[in-house]
């Protein structure tokens, strides 16, 4: 080791003390959501500080959010936009990378130029719902599906990947009489499976977290996604539906833990599935680095 | 493509170019006809959500009345923009608007580099992709799950307020005072990004060549100068993409977070022209005025991009396009 000066001892030891700082400051909340949720209603409401750890064990708050019909369904129907989705978004984004990544493709600049542009210019919120509502789309399925089929950024990311796949392999399958499809499918997208679950991760966190579109273009409550029925027990307070059968005096301080409890239920998967992903999407934002 | 390019320069007439044109074109669509095949749903996705859209963009000159539909409602010019611009919400529309980007633009978006020096600093290998798995989580909590968890932290008896009690400070009911709507709407914005931001950077540094480093400390250049003259200059190219990229969406302020967080106390400092757009074209149907409004920001907004790209270009070399 080279020798360090006082100040350099000095700054490090600030750095990994802001650092640590920091990550409490990051991870806390959650902390506080997850031990609040687990604890007694009465007293995480007559808490005045912080919670460090989960006070007289109590799992009603879970009771009642699973025993909530809205909740339920809301996680139905986002396991169907997330899967449904996620797999119209994979199909598309891979057929359009593998496509834009020929080199001797003609068209291939002006195609490029008019997916690129409609990152920075769109019709904007009134056309595309006009639009949604000609065709049809207005309160079903298909409107949380279709018009998010796929993301020019995601597509950016795909194609350069795919223009990785070293060119040989793909000469001799076409050598072997294999077509554009077969080579997509058997070749290039299974020597590009870190850019799968990149795309597989951003998409499904897209459709998982996505409320705005539900909000706008869904009336029928039984296709809501699990953000829009979390929009109304955590923004707008309505706690209530869920607190029959809980004795008078009991309501307040429950519609507070039922919110908490509501939290970790609704984030839960992402936080699992998290830790194991974080490599490949850490990768998925140098390729899109890369290409800037 | 040789082949092609003597075609072109052994034939000035234009008929016989148009031909070689032709000629490639056709051979290039045998050629790759599956490969076309592949763009058939792309280019239809594109021009269907996309294009069409901007097609209907002309709901902005006209007064669409649904019975008439959007071809047959008839024209009224510029009469949408002009109201718009003489009605009492434009100044405070606008200047929500551009105050909480720029805001956004002067706090969040140094942030993430200065972590991710930070971070580049970091001894431990171990210790450094902690912080980094820490710090990158928010960004994939739901902004539903975010704005709640504000609501309720915020809150006059939430935790917010109880931490501030220890200090002697009076309870403060933050979502309901338009005075704290940027703070509150910019220190949260950096609580969920700093980290995630960092990662570009973080691997713009790891691309720079370590001998200059190993150069610089030969010279006995301090860890601060190489931070300077070695590590700033290496990813600067990397923050000026970042930069023209977040000008380009100056004007598209996070409507989807306002819209939770937001409420008619504090309208004034936090109603930006996308909510405004939301409200008055989805939740009140006024659907020729609100696409005005909305036409009006996307023009300021792609103006914004191409003049940001033009300077940096002048200015730097460094470009999107």
């Amino acid at each position: 080791m080279t020798k360090r000066s006082w100040g350099e001892h000095l700054f490090d030891g600030f750095n990994v003390l802001f650092m640590v700082l920091l990550s409490i400051v990051t991870i806390y909340p959650f902390v506080y959501v997850l031990f609040a949720s687990l604890s007694d209603p009465t007293w995480v409401v007559q808490m005045r500080g912080l919670i460090w750890f989960p006070k007289g064990l109590n799992f009603e708050a879970y009771k009642l959010v699973f025993a909530n019909p809205a909740i339920l369904t809301g996680y139905g129907n986002t396991l169907i936009y997330v899967v449904l989705g996620t797999a119209l978004n994979l199909l598309m984004t891979s057929l359009g990378a593998y496509a834009l990544s020929r080199q001797t493709v003609m068209w291939k600049n002006p195609v490029m130029f008019m997916i690129v542009f409609t990152m920075f210019f769109t019709g904007g919120l009134i056309p595309t719902y006009l639009l949604i509502e000609n065709l049809g789309l207005l309160d079903s399925r298909m409107a949380l599906i279709l018009p998010t089929a796929m993301s020019a950024y995601n597509l950016i990311i795909m194609r350069t990947a795919f223009a990785g796949v070293p060119v040989s392999l793909e000469e001799s399958a076409k050598l072997d009489g294999a077509n554009d499809f077969t080579i997509l499918f058997r070749v290039v997208l299974p020597l590009s499976m870190p850019v799968v679950a990149v795309m597989i991760l951003f998409y499904g966190v897209g459709h998982w977290n996505s409320w705005f579109n539900a909000m706008i273009y869904l009336r029928d409550r039984e296709l809501y996604p699990l953000q829009l029925i979390l929009r109304e027990i955590l923004i707008t307070n309505s706690t209530d539906s869920m607190m029959t059968g809980v004795g008078g005096g009991d309501k307040m301080p429950i519609g507070e833990t039922i919110k908490y409890a509501t939290i970790i239920v609704a984030t839960i998967p992402i936080l699992c599935l998290y830790p194991f992903l974080q490599k490949y999407f850490v990768k998925g934002v140098m390729i899109g680095a890369i290409k800037g | 493509m040789s082949v092609v390019k003597q075609e072109r320069s052994g034939a000035p007439a234009a008929g016989v170019d148009k031909n070689a044109f032709r000629y490639r074109a056709l051979r290039d669509l045998k050629l790759n006809k599956y490969v076309y095949l592949m763009l058939v749903p792309v280019v239809a996705y594109y021009i269907l959500f996309y294009y069409v859209p901007m097609y209907g963009l002309q709901i902005a000159f006209k007064d669409y009345s649904p019975g008439l539909g959007l071809m047959d409602s008839p024209w009224v010019g510029l009469k949408h923009f002009e109201d718009f611009f003489h009605s009492y919400y434009f100044g405070r529309l606008l200047r929500n608007t551009l105050l909480l980007s720029l805001y956004d633009l002067l706090f969040s978006f140094p942030a993430s580099i200065l972590l991710a020096l930070l971070l580049n600093e970091l001894r431990s290998a171990a210790f450094k992709k902690t912080v980094q798995t820490i710090t990158y989580m928010p960004h994939f909590i739901s902004i539903v799950v975010i704005s709640g968890m504000l609501v309720d932290f915020l809150a006059r008896d939430g935790l917010i307020n109880n931490v501030l009690a220890w200090f002697g400070m009076e309870p403060v009911a933050f979502l309901r005072e338009s005075g704290w709507f940027r703070t509150v709407y910019i220190s949260s914005n950096i609580w969920q990004s700093v980290g995630w931001g960092s990662i570009i950077y973080l691997s713009a540094m790891s691309s720079i060549d370590p001998s200059l480093y190993e150069a610089a400390k030969v010279d006995g250049a301090s860890r601060w100068k190489q931070t300077f003259h070695i590590t700033l200059p290496g990813i600067s190219s990397t923050i000026i993409i970042l930069l023209i990229l977040q000008i380009g969406h100056f004007m598209s302020v996070g409507t989807e977070k306002i819209l939770l967080l937001y409420n008619s106390t504090t309208y004034e400092t936090a109603d930006v022209i996308g909510t405004f757009v939301y409200r008055k074209g989805i939740l009140e149907s006024n659907f020729s005025y609100s696409s005005a409004v909305g036409l009006f920001n996307s023009v300021i907004n792609f103006v914004l991009l191409v003049l940001a790209n033009a300077i940096s270009r002048r200015t730097s070399d460094t470009k999107l396009w």
